[in-house]
C-alpha cells in the first residue's frame, strides 16, 4: 500500500472501483469518503462483521472431511437459514446410495466414452486428484464424499482440445431414494473442454463435483438441473483454476422440488479468468438456492459472477448468496458479481445477498450489484398499449431478462434447448 | 386485425364519467366529457393541472386504474370500453405517454417488431421493416444504438418522448392521444417531436388529441380545435384563437367560474 497517490486509507480510488455489500440497484462505486468505511468493515480485523455463523471471515468457515465437524443443521446457521431443511432430511443423513425397497441404484449415470485424449476411470478416496480440489464445506458435501467409494473421473489430457462437450447424464429413477455422487473433472495444461452434467428424473441426489483446471487450460462446466418436480438436489462444485487458465461454470436450475448448489472456485496461479453464471426459474412449490464463493487467494486474477432468476407462483422461492473474498495476497484482483431477480407474480420471494470481503487495497476492482424487480402492472400496460397481448408481453420480458445468461453459455445446442425450456416455463405463466 | 388506410374514421367520446379509487375513497375525475374527433383533425386539449386531461388520455387507452362510471367511447361505432388494452391499440388507438415506462429485458428492436406484428396482425417484412425503423429513428434524431437498448431504460426524458413519437410514426394509428408530450422538452427536441407528429398526421391522415398545459407546442402543431378542460369537463371550445387567448390571459377566468360553480 505504498506507491500511488490515488489511495485513501490504503484503498485505491478514482477510476478503480471498490464496493461493499449492500442492496443497491446497480452496486456502488465508492468515493474517497466511503472508502474508509469499506476498509473498516472488511479489513483484516477479526472483529469485522461476521459473514458466516461464528467464524468471522468467509475464509474461516469450517471445511473438512469429518462428518463430526458438520452437525445436523437446525436452520439457525447462517448457511442454512434460507433452506427448507425438512425436505433435505434425506440428503443430509449419512446414508449410502441405495433403495430400501428394491435395493437397486436410484440414479443412473451415462458418460461420454471413447473420445481421443480423454481418460475415463474412477478414483478412491486418497487417490489424487480426488480430494485435492473439493473441500466439503457443509454436511451435505461431506456426506456425499464419504459415501462414494469410487468417484467418476474424467481427464482431458495435456493439449487436447475437444470440439464436442463431454457429457455426464445423471438420471434419478426413484423419487425419494438416495443417490450420492462424486465426480472429478480434470483438464491438464492447455487442454480445452466443455463438460455437461445434466440432471433429470427424480431422486434425493447429493452430488459433489470437483474440477481441476490446469495451467493454460480452458474449461466450461455446465450443470443443468432439469429434474422432475419431486427431486431434491444438493451439491458442491469446487474448482481450482490454474495459471493463465480460463474457467466458466454455468448452473441452470429449472426443475426439482429443492435445489441447493454451492459453486465455488479458487486459484492456483496468476493471470486466470474465471466466471460463474447461473439461470433459474422457480415455480410454485420450488426452492432454488445458489451459493457462490469466489476465493481470490492469489494475485492478478479476474472473476465475474452473474446469476439471474425468474419466479412465478405464490410459493416460488429462490436464494442467491454471493461471497467474494479478496485475500491479502490477492493484489491486482479484478472482481465483479451480480444477481438479478424478476418476480412475476405475487407471493414469490427472492433473497439476494452479495458479500464482499476485501483484505487488500491493491486491487484493480471489486464490485457487486443485486436487484430484485417486479414485472408490474405498469410494464404490462405499456406493452399492451402497443397492441401486444398480455401473454406475449410477459413472455417478452422474461425471455429478454434471462437471455443475458443464456448467451454466455457458448454451446449452441444447449442455448437452443434452454430457449425451449423457457418457452415451456412461460406457457405455465401464460395460462 | 388489418386496417385500411385513408378512410374516414371517427372517435367519439360521449358524456364520459371516470373515477379512481384513492385512500380517501372514490374520487370523480371526469364529470361528463364529450368530444368528437375525425381523421385528419387535430384537437388540442388545454387546461390547468388536475383538470382531468391525463385521465382522459389513460381512459381512452384502457389503463386499469381508471373506472368508467358512465358514458361511451366509440371508434367508428365500435365500443372501445369493451376492448382490452391491446385490442384498443390493434384497433388503431395510440397513447403517447407522459411518463413512458422502462421495460427491463426487452430491446427496442424486439419491442418494436413485436408491437408492429401485433397491431398489423402479421409480421413486417424484415428487410423493409429494419430500413423503415432506421429511417424513422434518423428523422427523430434518435441514435442508432438505441435499437439495442432496453425499452426506455436509462433514456432521458426527452429521449423517451422521441421514442414515443417513433412508435407513433411506425405503428400508424388512426388516432393518437399525446399526453403532455411537450413537457420536459427543450426547444430543439420540441421541434423534432412536433415534426414527427406532423408527418404522421400528413402521411396517415391521423386524428390527434393533443393534451398540453402550455401553448408552446401549438406553434409547431397547429390545432383545428381547442378545448379548455376545467374540473373534469370541457369548459369552452373554439378554434386556434382560443389558444392565443389562453396564452394572453391564462386559465384564471375558467378557474374562477369553476370555483363559483363548484
Amino acid at each position: 500500500m505504498t506507491e500511488t497517490t490515488e489511495q485513501v486509507a490504503g484503498v485505491e480510488v478514482g477510476s478503480r472501483r471498490i464496493s461493499i455489500p449492500g442492496f443497491t440497484e446497480e452496486g456502488e462505486n465508492l468515493t474517497a469518503a466511503t472508502n474508509q468505511a469499506a476498509d473498516h468493515s472488511h479489513g483484516f480485523d477479526a472483529a469485522a462483521k461476521p459473514l458466516t455463523s461464528g467464524s468471522g471471515s468467509r475464509g474461516n468457515r469450517h471445511i473438512g472431511y469429518d462428518l463430526a465437524g458438520f452437525p445436523e443443521p437446525t436452520g439457525r446457521e447462517e448457511e442454512w437459514r434460507f433452506t427448507p431443511l425438512k425436505k433435505l432430511a434425506g440428503v443430509l443423513s449419512d446414508t449410502p446410495t441405495a433403495n430400501a425397497v428394491t435395493d437397486s441404484e436410484p440414479v443412473d449415470y451415462q458418460v461420454t466414452e471413447g473420445v481421443d485424449g480423454v481418460v475415463l476411470s474412477t478414483l478412491r478416496d486418497g487417490e489424487a486428484p480426488r480430494g485435492t480440489v473439493l473441500q466439503p464445506a457443509d454436511r451435505a458435501a461431506v456426506v456425499a464424499y464419504k459415501n462414494v467409494e469410487q468417484a467418476l473421473y474424467l481427464k482431458v489430457t495435456e493439449g487436447t482440445e475437444l470440439d464436442e462437450p463431454l457429457r455426464v447424464d445423471i438420471t434419478g429413477t426413484q423419487a425419494g431414494s438416495r443417490g450420492n455422487a462424486h465426480v472429478v473433472l480434470e483438464a491438464e495444461p492447455n487442454a480445452k473442454a466443455v463438460f455437461v452434467l445434466e440432471h433429470r428424473g427424480s431422486a434425493d441426489f447429493n452430488g459433489n463435483v470437483e474440477i481441476k483446471v490446469g495451467q493454460g487450460a480452458d474449461v466450461t462446466v455446465i450443470s443443468l438441473q432439469r429434474w422432475d418436480d419431486d427431486a431434491v438436489h444438493v451439491g458442491q462444485h469446487d474448482a481450482a483454476v490454474g495459471q493463465d487458465a480460463s474457467y466458466k461454470h454455468v448452473a441452470v436450475s429449472l426443475g426439482g422440488s429443492v435445489v441447493r448448489l454451492n459453486t465455488n472456485f479458487r486459484y492456483t496461479g496468476e493471470g486466470a479468468e474465471a466466471q460463474m453464471y447461473g439461470l433459474y426459474f422457480a415455480d410454485s412449490g420450488q426452492h432454488i438456492e445458489h451459493r457462490t464463493f469466489v476465493d481470490h487467494n492469489t494475485p492478478r486474477n479476474t472473476s465475474n459472477v452473474l446469476y439471474k432468476g425468474a419466479l412465478q407462483g405464490e410459493t416460488a422461492r429462490t436464494v442467491w448468496i454471493g461471497d467474494v473474498l479478496i485475500r491479502a495476497a490477492a493484489e491486482g484482483t479484478d472482481s465483479y458479481e451480480k444477481n438479478q431477480n424478476l418476480v412475476l407474480t405475487d407471493g414469490a420471494r427472492a433473497d439476494s445477498v452479495p458479500n464482499l470481503e476485501i483484505e487488500t487495497g491493491l486491487i484493480e476492482g471489486a464490485g457487486h450489484a443485486s436487484s430484485t424487480g417486479r414485472f408490474d402492472e405498469n410494464h404490462l400496460f405499456y406493452l399492451m398499449a402497443r397492441g401486444i397481448p398480455e401473454k406475449v408481453a410477459r413472455q417478452l420480458v422474461v425471455r429478454g431478462f434471462l437471455n443475458e445468461v443464456i448467451q454466455k453459455i457458448g454451446v449452441p445446442s444447449i442455448e437452443e434447448s434452454l430457449q425451449e425450456d423457457l418457452e415451456a416455463e412461460l406457457e405455465i405463466l401464460g395460462n | 386485425m388489418k386496417r385500411t388506410r385513408n378512410t374516414m374514421s371517427t372517435l367519439e367520446i360521449k358524456d364520459l364519467h371516470v373515477s379512481i379509487e384513492t385512500d380517501q375513497g372514490t374520487k370523480d375525475i371526469l364529470k361528463g366529457v364529450s368530444l368528437t374527433i375525425n381523421s385528419g383533425e387535430i384537437h388540442a386539449i388545454m387546461g390547468p393541472n388536475g383538470s382531468g386531461k391525463s385521465t382522459l388520455a389513460a381512459t381512452i387507452a384502457g389503463h386499469p386504474r381508471y373506472e368508467v362510471t358512465s358514458g361511451e367511447i366509440l371508434l367508428d361505432g365500435e365500443d372501445v370500453l369493451e376492448m382490452e388494452v391491446d385490442e384498443r391499440a390493434q384497433a388503431g388507438l395510440f397513447l403517447a405517454m407522459q411518463y413512458p415506462v422502462e421495460v427491463p429485458g426487452v430491446t427496442m428492436t424486439n419491442f418494436l417488431r413485436t408491437a408492429k406484428t401485433a397491431i398489423d396482425g402479421d409480421a413486417p417484412k424484415l428487410r423493409t421493416w429494419t430500413k423503415e425503423v432506421k429511417e424513422a429513428m434518423a428523422k427523430l434524431r434518435i441514435d442508432a444504438d438505441f435499437a439495442n437498448r432496453n425499452v426506455n431504460e436509462g433514456f432521458s426524458g426527452g429521449e423517451k418522448k422521441r421514442v414515443e413519437i417513433l412508435q407513433l410514426e411506425l405503428f400508424k394509428p388512426k388516432f393518437a392521444v399525446l399526453d403532455e408530450t411537450d413537457s420536459g422538452l427543450d426547444i430543439d427536441a420540441l421541434r423534432v417531436v412536433s415534426e414527427g407528429v406532423n408527418r404522421a398526421h400528413a402521411e396517415n391522415n391521423m386524428g390527434t388529441l393533443l393534451i398540453t398545459h402550455y401553448t408552446r407546442i401549438l406553434n409547431y402543431i397547429k390545432p383545428d380545435y381547442v378545448h379548455v378542460f376545467v374540473d373534469g369537463r370541457v369548459a369552452e371550445q373554439g378554434g386556434p384563437e382560443l389558444a392565443d387567448e389562453l396564452e394572453a390571459n391564462g386559465y384564471d377566468r375558467f378557474l374562477a367560474t369553476a370555483a363559483v360553480a363548484g
